[in-house]
């Protein structure tokens, strides 16, 4: 499935994205697994609450981080994600 | 540099939980210990609460609510939403044997995250011959239970040489259940596998002939279905990074208490493993003799000692070298450099003369009549 740039991305029901205190970073658990994130995959990831296209979240962090040119990282990580199935599109067509 | 990771050992970040060693089916590859009988005074909810509790914040993120069977635990749900609170990601590893639709959704309402049902087989013959129990609607009826209460459902299906003929229909069943991964789980010898490895171990070429299969499915079914292949090790040429790592990751705790770096460990004599009824979770983690046994690389005996791989596999399986050696502390004789390959080049060649016939020896079917047999009198 490729990422559609206009439609909000939602987090997978059948994972789940945490805090993990001892580990001091994001994680997203899975049947019998775990990725550790880096900070920067988890900024991106929590703007996948179903409100989010994949514009939103590059002008959001854009401005949070007061930089440009974010565009391409963030895109080749959610077309990542989505192939891996922690994200999805909210409405798919 | 040596033995500097023994002073600050990585964190548990695996918890299984064995509920209980009773379990209505009778796997004859059960990874359970043969002489489980011995071991009937279990933990009881409050014990396990404080497992829980203490395991967590260790660092243990993944748990599995294992057995056994854990549903005849009566407290499951109880253990389930103290499990979520703590933030667990808890996952049931059941037979589906004894699962009800109340119990499904009961759960669900308790936080439990993923349940994996196991199948024997695709046939309801053979499934409920090698479970011992019949069993195989049941398991069908409960596998759409999961879907349609939204949890992830994994379908396990321990290969072996009774049903390795049937990965076309294993992988066809899983699509049918639409389940979201299929657990291709090469037996692993131990236990109860190893007692009835002869009959158990395929030939290499039925291997083959089942991972070409599963990976023609893996292609068609990206993005739909995962296929997990746990590898047939005693097929390879280098040892599993097992457990990655003695007591790096993972800490198993028995049915009766006893802590365990894998839960196959308990058969590796003399090593006295601590229980949490008088050990707290963090003084076993860290100082127990039993976890330190094999952290690092010093215990390392040739050619593990020496070997620029041994950062990658850790010598293989400690439980494995104990079997076929007699020694826990050598490489484990999966390796082709170990001294002792020959002995496991024995076992696939008998495996291959056989050439997926049967043996005239019966399966030793797990039960506890069967298990007091190995009770030392």
């Amino acid at each position: 499935m490729a990422l559609d740039p206009k439609s909000p991305l939602s987090f997978s029901p059948l994972h789940r994205l945490q805090w993990e205190e001892a580990q001091q970073r994001y994680v997203i658990l899975y049947p019998e697994g775990m990725v550790e994130l880096n900070p920067t995959a988890a900024e991106i990831l929590k703007l996948c609450d179903g409100t989010h296209t994949l514009e939103d979240i590059v002008a959001e962090l854009e401005e949070k981080f007061e930089t440009t040119g974010l565009r391409k990282d963030i895109f080749e990580l959610l077309e990542a994600a989505l192939a891996n199935g922690w994200i999805r599109h909210s409405f798919p067509r | 540099m040596a033995g500097s990771d023994i002073l600050s050992p990585a964190k548990p970040r695996w918890l299984l939980a064995e509920l209980t060693y009773r379990c209505p089916l009778q796997c004859p590859y059960c990874s359970n210990p043969v002489d489980y009988t011995r071991h009937t005074d279990e933990l009881d909810t409050d014990d396990w609460l404080g497992v829980l509790t203490d395991a967590r914040a260790l660092g243990a993120v993944q748990l599995g609510f294992s057995g056994g069977e854990p549903l005849v635990r009566r407290d499951l749900a109880v253990l389930v939403r103290h499990a979520r609170q703590l933030g667990y990601y808890s996952n049931l590893i059941t037979s589906g044997y004894g699962m009800t639709e109340a119990k499904v959704a009961e759960l669900k309402e308790a936080g439990l995250d993923h349940i994996q049902i196991s199948i024997q087989s695709p046939e309801k013959l053979l499934n409920d011959q090698l479970a011992g129990t019949e069993s195989f609607e049941h398991k069908q009826k409960v596998a759409r239970l999961v879907k349609k209460y939204g949890y992830p459902m994994v379908l396990c299906v321990v290969i072996h040489r009774q049903n390795i003929h049937q990965m076309q229909a294993i992988l066809e069943m899983a699509m049918e259940l639409n389940a979201d991964y299929l657990e291709l789980a090469n037996t692993q010898y131990y236990g109860w596998a190893h007692l009835n490895r002869d009959q158990l171990l395929p030939s290499r070429r039925q291997l083959k002939e089942a991972e070409a299969m599963a990976q023609s499915y893996k292609e068609r079914l990206k993005g739909t279905m995962k296929i997990y292949y746990v590898v047939p090790d005693l097929y390879e040429d280098r040892p599993k990074a097992c457990m990655n790592g003695w007591g790096t990751t993972f800490l198993t705790i028995a049915p009766d208490g006893v802590a365990l770096p894998c839960h196959a460990a308990r058969e590796l004599p003399g090593l006295d493993f601590p229980n949490v009824r008088d050990t707290s979770i963090e003084d076993i983690w860290l100082h127990s003799k039993a976890f330190n046994k094999f952290r690092g690389f010093n215990w390392m005996k040739e050619p593990c000692r020496s070997c620029p791989e041994k950062v990658k596999d850790f010598g293989g399986c400690r439980c494995q070298a104990y079997l076929y050696t007699g020694d826990m502390s050598q490489a484990d004789p999966v390796c082709s450099l170990s001294p002792h390959h020959d002995k496991i080049t024995q076992v696939i060649d008998a495996a291959s003369a056989l050439s997926g016939r049967a043996t005239s020896k019966p399966l030793v079917f797990r039960n506890p009549k069967n298990s007091r047999a190995f009770r030392p009198s």
